[in-house]
């Protein structure tokens, strides 16, 4: 691949995980336990719709065939979405939500991180300015794992569930496929094995903090990177695409 | 399961660095953590803060409604205490 075929396909893999994380965030709107959560969460999805604006724009720019953000967020089909499978997975209930955010977030932060020094200035403005909101949703996330986990003997049981099941979606953040190698070699981008390693200990020590055990040994799903998603994705792009599909061009 | 209430906190917030805190509203919280997340989340979000404090409304000590005659009013007819309430003779320059 060329340079500009690189950075358009990194920026897209980003914009998907942004936009998709978004969208399931965005699922949640009205239906928070309390309203200063309700007004977090949306503000959260917000950011991550913002982060998806900015990288698929520039995925234009570097792609050069007159795609906009929007042609990429509401006319691509489901095998060219790049997201991890992890942040496509349904919102299921609030200890769901908040492992994923958590599991998902603490690995983004690491990589926007990598990225604000990598040699690509498009990609590296736009992580400089996604980290500074990334690193405050963390911060949320984590402290409501650790009050879920150590809070009554059924938040710690249902949230301990949560994070059994989603363990399997973690496993293909670290697996370096062929882009992000190329992006590794040509752009300095970010080290996915030494991003394993923070990751592992820092998640390890807000599980340990929330009185949770940490998954072992688990067998990992992969395939979101390749376009093989799992069968909740279809759903989300079908509400997501509605509008566009039925109404090809709809403007506001 | 009983619906229990979160506590109320009293939100501050700091516009510009020399400016003094300003009550803002309040949030409801668990914790002293969420409560200042909360803030932030409900009061900032259009870059309204440099600073927040947050502070449990049941730790505040108030005065009392009824007791507003004795409270403030022994102050309303003591108008010399506001420096209005003195001629200054034009032969002071400085002051």
């Amino acid at each position: 691949m060329s340079g500009k075929a690189v950075l358009a396909a990194y920026a897209t893999r980003l914009g998907d995980n942004a936009l998709v994380l978004g969208q399931r965030m965005i699922e949640l709107v009205a239906a928070s336990p309390e309203l200063e959560e309700e007004l977090a969460n949306a503000n959260f999805s917000l950011d991550y719709l913002g982060q998806a604006r900015m990288f698929y724009t520039y995925a234009g720019e570097c792609e050069g065939a007159g795609r906009t953000e929007d042609d990429f967020a509401f006319l691509r089909p489901e095998h060219e979405f790049r997201n991890l499978l992890l942040v496509e997975q349904p919102n299921g209930h609030f200890g769901d939500s908040t492992v994923r955010a958590v599991l998902f977030e603490s690995w983004y932060v690491l990589l926007l991180d990598a990225l604000t020094r990598c040699a690509a200035p498009g990609i590296a403005a736009i992580a400089a300015r996604a980290i500074k909101e990334v690193r405050y949703h963390v911060r949320h996330s984590s402290q409501w794992l650790v009050r879920l986990g150590d809070g009554t003997e059924e938040s710690h049981a249902r949230v301990q569930a949560s994070l059994d099941n989603l363990w399997r979606y973690t496993g293909e953040m670290f697996v370096a496929d062929e882009l992000d190698t190329e992006m590794l070699d040509a752009f300095d981008g970010p080290d996915l094995s030494a991003i394993e390693v923070q990751w592992r200990q820092n998640v390890a020590a807000i599980v340990a903090k929330a009185t949770l055990a940490l998954p072992a040994g688990q067998w990992m799903a992969s395939g979101g990177k390749q376009g093989r998603h799992t069968e909740h994705f279809g759903f989300l792009l079908a509400e997501m695409q509605y509008l566009q599909r039925a109404y090809p061009g709809a403007e506001w | 399961m009983s619906k229990q209430e979160w506590p109320l906190y009293e939100v501050f917030i700091r516009s510009r660095s020399g400016l003094s805190h300003r009550h803002a509203g309040s949030v409801h919280a668990a914790d002293d953590e969420m409560a200042l997340s909360n803030a932030r989340d409900t009061y900032t979000r259009r870059n309204e803060g440099v600073s927040i404090w947050v502070v449990r409304s049941d730790k505040i000590v108030a005065s009392d409604p009824a007791e507003t005659a004795a409270f403030f009013e022994p102050a309303e007819d003591k108008i010399y205490r506001h420096p209005t309430f003195y001629e200054i003779p034009d032969e002071v320059e400085n002051l």
